[in-house]
């Protein structure tokens, strides 16, 4: 009989609970009317709060390895996948207005957004390159499907064909990559390829295992040069799709990038430090000038997106604890934030309309000062105004790097995100001092302006009191 | 006598692989591309790898090329229009290919990869069954990415089926069992009447 | 006069000895076959014949015995016509790819305990991998032909082969889990024990034994799945544009598929070469003379006849019925089917799995 241990479960549970989950709300939901969708929803909410309710009950036993070594939970998994539930349940809270107006409010759509968190979370906790790889596609997959989820919207079915081109093209470069590290390390075991860089770290063949690595990373994160895909799919996408595709798999990406380049390829940081410098400029650069030009609020954001992805590389190549905290802070504050922004659009869509031009803003301050005020403090934490939240991320960033020397980094970073605080503020304006041309009723629930609120005010509070939140990202590392 | 045939294979292999690209009419390659599986699949049998060897002809060969091919054969593709940009932009394409392979040449050559460095795997003993190897590994020790695959194709089942599965406007379907639970009451109505007088004798 | 000749077969190098001597297996295996194809025609003509109150094929020979014989020598001579615009080179190679597959299947079929030409490990996987080659032939046939009945034909063929393969596949995950071996002697073996027929795989795993043996049916494209070839709407299918040899060649291909078919359903359903009355007190003893084979032929004659009776009972399928049954009907079946097998396996139910 073969030597085979059972492994421990436990670590696993969370996952082990959303796919049975998942797979039960798939059958559940064969056989309920339309009109009882809601408990679907209600079932894939109590799905995140039980995830998460898991999660935290074993946040205790700090870092356990199991599945064979494939598997890890540690404090950083933890925290990170918290966060995922968070954002993705309200993203799913957002979602349920918009979808019920355009006749999408089906169970497929939630059921794919579990798988999506089911993927994220097995990113979060892979410790092989394998399981590394199946929960990203895991995550794409569900991905490209909810991107063309509705069928009958041309620009939702280009943007779902576009994503799913470059994001298979962005996994033949990973998947080529790591059969380098492979083919060098003998092991897809993280730690095992990390023992086999420390020893030969100038193996020219990991040298271009990383370049590959780090192209397939840099297309999944959306960094100049290969963030092509970014603005189409966000523009082209549902809104509920694009707040999803915006929010959580950023935090998963992270969780990639820390588990794959920091754990793995740890001690080639000399070389895959000048690679993220050179992405972490452009995205900034480019992400920042040309969200300028934009008139749709989608696009505008999608752009603002790819300059963030920029900070958070800056913070990840800074190569220091202190720079990953400071990364890991930003991407939890820029899923957060993206989030509230994303949900706003909805709150001022109803059926037949999307607010997703800038002109729909205008003069949103007559209509609704509340929803004006939310977005204003959004808009101000996107941009990095004092004293909200995104403030405080992009300062501990620029610190992280102020403290490697790299100077010129920082100020370059500052200057674009002044140029970027333009189109921020310029929403702000639009909001306040344009006459409104679209005077309808906000449709928007009593649910949905809670939710936002909470959002935004909680943008706000964070701002004014972050420790807490960095003390969690500082601690983890 | 093992090394004719590995060449023979080989030759076979890389022909067939450069004909998918060269051959003008789209099925000949879908074909070809068969032919390259299949000796593929014959080179790993030389390995000890008849598991995987059968497998890809059974689920590449057997399935998936056959519904290629079924896709293939009822596209109408113009190849010449196809291939109308190929000029232009070969200036560029041509020595950037060179490049990469020249670099990875210059990487991954016989300095890293050359018979030293990876020398032929040792011969095993003839009870030796790779099935049951793969079997033991695949569900012991990598038995989480095998369940991790599962559920990459149940979101693949998924994904197909919401994106297919909709009634499309304007699409006549036959409800069967309607047809058949039709009695005759529903499509025929006797109608009593009062017989007609015949005219005055003259048909007219 | 012997010991010369064995002193010349001694000499020869050995590699040529294994070769030769695998040619003479493949022969020894393929001739009868081939003799088999042909009186299996002769025999459908005469089922059919009776089923339908008629006497079939009379004339040539003692009671039509010749038949066959007159028909292969009336399409060897006849002329094979290529039609114009035809892709030559897949239009010949069409009929040798359907036929190709249907005679390699046979190398790993166990005769007999040790009569087999090749002891695969995976042998179910290679019966598997070979008759799903088959479908190129009929879809090669099919596109070189420029004809759109035969398109048609070779379009229907080859979704409903993809779809009734699936579950002829999961059918087999059954048998494999039940002998814990993909080696179909090791199958066999398995199903061998002191109940005689008892334990044949036939009645734990009777739900996987009929879908088999339908899609079997479906997969050879017989009556009543014979939607590719179909008659009465697209002529004759994928073979329409075919004449003299490459048409024989096609009528080859089918019948073999049928007979091998026939042989995997007695492998694995029905003990193979076992007797049916083993351990049985008194019939036991009074048929242990019978050699496996003999017992192996009739249970495969048995399923050839099923074939012929089949297509002389039931109306063609719609090709949407195909469809639902495939995959609404025996996919569904096979999975839960499945789980039953691995619940038996786990319980030990006697007298098949303790």
């Amino acid at each position: 009989m073969v030597n085979f241990e059972i492994p421990n479960f436990v670590p696993a549970l969370p996952e082990i609970f959303v796919l049975t989950m998942a797979c039960v709300i798939l059958i559940f939901d064969l056989f309920i009317k339309d009109n009882d969708r809601i408990v679907t929803f209600v079932l894939a909410i109590g799905t995140l709060v039980g995830a998460m309710m898991l999660t935290i009950s074993l946040s205790e036993t700090g870092r356990v390895l199991t599945f064979n070594d494939m598997f890890v939970s540690d404090p950083m998994g933890n925290v990170l996948k918290v966060f995922i539930y968070l954002v993705t349940a309200v993203v799913f809270i957002y979602s349920r207005q918009y979808l019920k107006q355009r006749g999408l409010f089906k169970g497929e759509y939630f059921v794919l957004g579990l798988f999506g968190v089911l993927g994220m979370m097995v990113m979060v906790s892979a410790h092989s390159m394998l399981t590394l790889y199946m929960g990203l596609e895991l995550l794409s997959l569900s991905l490209y499907a909810m991107v063309a989820f509705q069928r009958d919207s041309l620009s939702a079915t280009e943007a779902a064909m576009k994503y799913f081109v470059l994001g298979a093209l962005a996994s033949g470069m990973l998947l080529y990559g790591m059969s380098m590290l492979y083919g060098v390390a003998g092991t897809l075991d993280i730690a095992g390829i990390s023992a086999v860089v420390a020893q030969s770290p100038n193996n020219i063949i990991l040298l271009l295992g990383l370049a590959f690595v780090v192209v397939g990373l840099a297309f999944k994160l959306g960094a100049v040069p290969f963030h092509m895909w970014v603005p189409d799919v966000y523009q082209g996408a549902p809104t509920p799709v694009t707040m999803y595709i915006g929010a959580a798999p950023k935090i998963a990406a992270f969780a990639m990038v820390m588990r794959l380049l920091v754990e793995g390829l740890g001690d080639l940081h000399g070389h895959w430090q000048t690679m993220l410098v050179v992405l972490a400029i452009l995205s900034i650069v480019i992400g920042n000038v040309v969200a300028i030009a934009q008139t749709n609020l989608k696009r505008m954001l999608a752009y603002s997106t790819i300059s963030h992805v920029g900070f958070i590389l800056l913070g990840i190549l800074a190569g220091t604890e202190n720079g990953y905290s400071a990364s890991m802070f930003y991407v939890v504050v820029y899923a957060l934030t993206s989030m509230g922004a994303f949900g706003m659009i909805i709150v001022l869509s109803r059926a037949g309309f999307e607010a997703d031009n800038i002109d729909d803003f205008k003069g949103l301050n007559e209509r609704s000062p509340w929803l004006a005020a939310m977005m204003m403090i959004l808009m101000f934490s996107m941009a990095g105004v004092p004293p909200t939240v995104g403030f405080y991320a992009k300062l501990s960033v620029l610190q992280s790097i102020v403290q490697v020397d790299l100077v010129w980094l920082a100020v370059t970073a500052v200057v674009f995100s002044v140029v970027g605080a333009f189109y921020y503020l310029r929403i702000i304006k639009t909001m306040y001092f344009d006459k409104p041309e679209d005077t309808a009723k906000i449709e928007a629930g009593m649910d949905m302006r809670i939710v936002i609120s909470l959002n935004s005010l909680g943008m706000l509070a964070l701002g004014i009191f972050p420790a807490a939140l960095m003390q969690w990202c500082i601690v983890v590392m | 006598m093992e090394s004719v045939i590995f060449y023979l294979f080989s030759a076979v292999l890389v022909a067939s692989s450069l004909a998918v690209i060269t051959v003008r009419n789209p099925v000949h390659a879908v074909l070809f591309l068969v032919l390259a599986f299949f000796t593929c699949a014959a080179i790993w049998l030389m390995m000890e790898a008849e598991f995987l060897a059968i497998t890809l002809v059974l689920v590449y060969v057997g399935a998936v090329m056959v519904l290629f091919l079924f896709v293939v054969m009822m596209l109408d593709i113009n190849i010449s229009v196809l291939r109308e940009g190929f000029v232009k932009n070969a200036y560029v394409g041509v020595p950037v290919a060179l490049i990469v392979l020249l670099e990875l040449i210059a990487v991954v050559g016989r300095k890293e990869f050359g018979l030293e460095q990876m020398p032929a795997p040792v011969r095993h003993a003839a009870d030796y069954s790779n099935t049951k190897e793969l079997g033991r590994v695949l569900y012991t020790d990598y038995v989480y990415a095998f369940e991790l695959a599962a559920v990459v194709l149940v979101v693949a089942i998924i994904a197909a089926i919401i994106l297919t599965m909709r009634r499309r406007p304007n699409t006549k379907v036959q409800n069967i069992g309607e047809q058949v639970a039709v009695r005759r009451d529903d499509r025929v109505r006797i109608v009593k009447m009062a017989s007609e007088k015949k005219n005055d004798g003259s048909a007219t | 006069m012997i010991d010369a000749l064995l002193t010349m077969w001694n000499q020869l190098p050995e590699l040529l000895q294994t070769i030769i001597l695998t040619v003479v297996k493949i022969v020894a295996i393929v001739v009868p076959i081939m003799l088999s194809v042909a009186y299996l025609t002769l025999a459908e003509r005469k089922v059919i014949g009776y089923i339908q109150v008629r006497i079939g094929p009379n004339r040539v020979g003692p009671k039509g015995l010749l038949q066959p014989i007159a028909d292969g020598l009336k399409l060897a001579l006849k002329e094979i016509i290529i039609p114009t615009n035809a892709n030559r080179i897949l239009f010949i190679l069409g009929p040798i790819l359907t036929l190709g597959p249907a005679l390699a299947a046979w190398a790993v079929i166990p005769f007999d305990e040790g009569m087999v030409l090749a002891n695969v490990d995976a042998g179910l996987l290679y019966i598997l991998a070979m008759t799903s080659m088959g479908v190129y032939g009929v879809i090669i046939a099919g596109w070189s032909s420029n004809s759109k009945y035969a398109f048609l034909g070779a379009l229907r063929s080859s979704a409903q082969v993809v779809s009734y393969e699936i579950a002829m596949g999961f059918a087999l995950v059954g048998v494999l889990m039940a002998a814990g071996s993909l080696n179909l002697q090791e199958i066999v073996l398995a199903q061998k024990g002191e109940w005689g027929i008892v334990n044949w795989f036939m009645l734990p795993l009777l739900p996987l034994f009929v879908v088999y043996f339908i899609s079997g049916v479906a997969e050879t494209n017989r009556a009543p799945f014979d939607v590719a070839e179909g008659e009465s709407e697209i002529v004759a299918g994928f073979h329409v544009e075919y004449s003299g040899m490459t048409f024989a060649v096609f009528f080859l291909a089918e019948y073999a598929n049928m007979i091998l078919i026939a042989v995997l359903t007695s492998i694995m359903f029905m003990g193979g070469w076992l007797s049916p009355f083993e351990g049985i007190p008194v019939l036991g003893a009074l048929f242990s003379w019978v050699p496996g084979i003999v017992w192996l032929l009739l249970k495969t004659a048995f399923f050839l006849f099923l074939f012929l009776w089949f297509r002389a009972t039931f109306p063609r399928y719609r090709y949407d019925q195909i469809m639902r049954l495939g995959w609404k009907v025996f996919i569904p079946v096979t999975i839960v089917w499945i789980v039953v097998v691995g619940l038996f396996i786990m319980g030990q139910v006697g007298p098949w799995f303790d």
